[in-house]
């Protein structure tokens, strides 16, 4: 708002640091859920009502209490399996049909391109139904292949990684297939480095979209030992009623992870991101 | 749509192999079409039995009145008729559409605030980045909880002590049929605003510098380069994030359900979005038919959307 230029940041002026101060409030604004969430998940029942950030006396007692449960243990396990299975058939299969649909001329492939592409229009919840029906007609509510199978390839990820693949030269492809190379090898030892940022960012997107996933999981498990960390986490909750140190505790549980893999990669998510953004 | 792969795949293959013979080069091109359908084999697979079958059969159970128990019956387009008399679902309706139409201008407007100030500052960029992204990584149905705390009335609620502390009275948010769809609403507003402030300032550093440069030399102030060069320049982006938020509001379902486990949408389906009510018809009332008519009409809703958003980009050209 001040005429200062928009990019040269070598002179100091009251407005920037006005500026600076505002985003940082909001900033703090913006975190101070998750404070609050760590804080209390640190407390002891009587002192929840205390709402200092900082903790009289931080206690571990509330996460020992909540992982000798056992429950979330096991919720937190079955989340970590659940989304590395899904992120890793992603990560194979979306690049294995985006370079085939990238490098390969042959008749059938816009059709089948477009095909694939069309699925994107098709909202999830319209298809939990049918998915439903066909869960419980093969036995497979209730089991971890029930939870996965809709997200083992999506539409998006075959997108992206085609986008990225078509950057690949020629020429390189070629060269492998004169050393003998097979079209599998090719794939898998040449053309796959290549485009390892936007493998990165289709991993970190799968992960994180199928470590937070919360409605077909909920509609498809029903015994608490295959509830995923987000559906245990609700039903843990609701039976807690207003025991707020413990929910916090299980809800920070559930976002540590996801925080930690934040911090360190915070550079490939923040590209991750725009890249999937922009190409989206 | 298997067939007709099938065919594209038998329609390459018997012509590879006649022409293999004389030369040894187009064997090449049928053993290298091999490994397309093999590669494809699998995925087209995929998509056929669990995205396309399960998409005809959602628009041909809609037209049924299947409920679990008894074996489905065709009853024509019973289940949309009843389903524009429901009163339940316009009201619905009306709370899926107040999401978004307050929801993503809000949203999309603090975003683009914050990206715009935040894409000047140098000092601990991406500090203050990550304080505004790192909501978004969290899973909302656990911090559907934390919100819900912060709501809670005195003296365990840290918004209503907040609002103590300068002397506003005590407010109801998610207990309240008034304000319970705007708490929520904030909640969802505060997940996906990291999201969309990352996408404003890749679009923000997509436009040439040479643009600001040469509006400066036209002697144009701060406020007539924002409007003139820099949100024109800024529409793709804008219209993506318009309608990439608008499908989030119009699916929204976590913050919703954990906020109001007890009385799902509640309090008096104040807060019931469409999903909502999917989901209830469907798991709670089993009433598998309605659900799916329910399921096309939000299909048909979000398709409109996307087609609105192809429209405006190629009007642009």
């Amino acid at each position: 708002m001040t005429d200062t230029p928009a990019l040269s940041h070598a002179n100091i002026r009251p407005g920037r640091i006005i500026i600076w101060t505002l985003l940082f409030i909001g900033g703090l604004i913006m975190i101070s859920p998750l404070l609050f969430m760590f804080s209390t998940s640190l407390k002891t029942a009587d002192q929840v009502y205390d709402l200092r950030l900082i903790p009289a006396a931080p206690t571990l007692a509330n996460y020992i209490s909540v992982l000798a449960d056992g429950r979330f243990m096991r919720w937190f396990l079955n989340s970590m399996f659940v989304a590395v299975t899904v992120t890793i058939s992603n990560c194979f299969f979306d690049s294995l049909v985006g370079y085939t649909l990238a490098k390969f001329e042959f008749r059938g492939r816009y059709f089948v391109f477009i095909a694939i592409l069309s699925t994107l229009m098709i909202p999830t919840e319209m298809l939990v139904i049918p998915w439903y029906l066909m869960s419980s007609q093969l036995g497979w509510l209730d089991s971890y292949w029930g939870i996965m199978f809709p997200g083992m390839m999506t539409a998006f990820g075959t997108f992206l990684m085609k986008q990225f693949f078509e950057t690949v030269p020629n020429n390189f492809i070629e060269a492998a297939r004169v050393d003998g190379l097979n079209e599998f090898q090719i794939w898998w030892k040449v053309a796959m480095p290549l485009v390892t940022p936007a493998l990165s960012a289709l991993a970190i997107f799968t992960f994180l979209g199928n470590w937070t996933a919360f409605f077909w999981p909920l509609i498809v498990t029903t015994s608490k030992e295959l509830y995923t960390l987000p559906v245990g986490l609700s039903s843990f909750a609701v039976e807690q009623s207003i025991q707020w140190e413990m929910i916090m505790t299980g809800a920070a549980i559930a976002t540590l992870p996801t925080l930690i893999v934040f911090l360190v990669l915070q550079r490939y998510i923040v590209r991750g991101v725009m890249l999937a953004g922009l190409k989206g | 749509m298997e067939s007709d792969n099938l065919r594209g795949a038998a329609g390459g293959r018997p012509g590879g192999t006649a022409a293999a013979m004389p030369a040894d080069r187009l064997s090449m091109r049928t053993k290298r079409l091999l490994w397309v359908w093999g590669f494809l084999a699998i995925p087209v697979l995929f998509y056929t039995v669990i995205r396309f079958y399960p998409t005809f059969q959602a628009f041909y159970l809609s037209m049924t009145n299947w409920d679990l128990v008894r074996p489905a019956k065709f009853v024509g387009f019973a289940n949309y008729v009843k389903l524009f008399k429901d009163p339940q679902f316009w009201k619905v309706f009306r709370n899926t559409f107040t999401y978004l139409i307050i929801g993503t201008p809000l949203s999309l407007l603090i975003a683009f605030t914050v990206a715009f100030f935040l894409d000047r500052v140098r000092f601990m960029h991406n500090f203050i980045r990550a304080l505004y992204f790192l909501p978004y990584l969290t899973t909302a149905a656990a911090m559907a909880w934390v919100w819900r705390w912060f709501y809670q009335p005195p003296p365990i609620g840290v918004i209503n002590d907040v609002l103590a502390l300068i002397g506003i009275p005590q407010q109801p948010f998610i207990r309240s049929t008034d304000q319970a769809l705007f708490s929520i609403m904030v909640t969802a507003i505060w997940a996906g605003l990291g999201f969309q402030v990352i996408i404003f300032m890749a679009g923000l550093r997509a436009i040439p510098t040479t643009f600001y440069e040469a509006a400066r030399i036209d002697g144009l102030g701060e406020w007539a380069i924002l409007r003139k060069i820099t949100l024109p320049l800024l529409k793709p982006t804008t219209v993506f994030l318009v309608v990439f938020s608008s499908i989030a509001f119009l699916r929204i379902f976590d913050q919703v359900y954990n906020m109001t486990t007890n009385d799902p949408g509640g309090p008096l389906g104040s807060t019931k979005p469409l999903v909502l009510m999917i989901y209830q018809t469907a798991f709670g009332s089993y009433a598998m038919g309605y659900a799916a008519a329910q399921t096309v009409v939000l299909f048909t809703i979000l398709l409109i959307v996307s087609l609105l958003q192809l429209w405006i980009l190629r009007e642009k050209k």
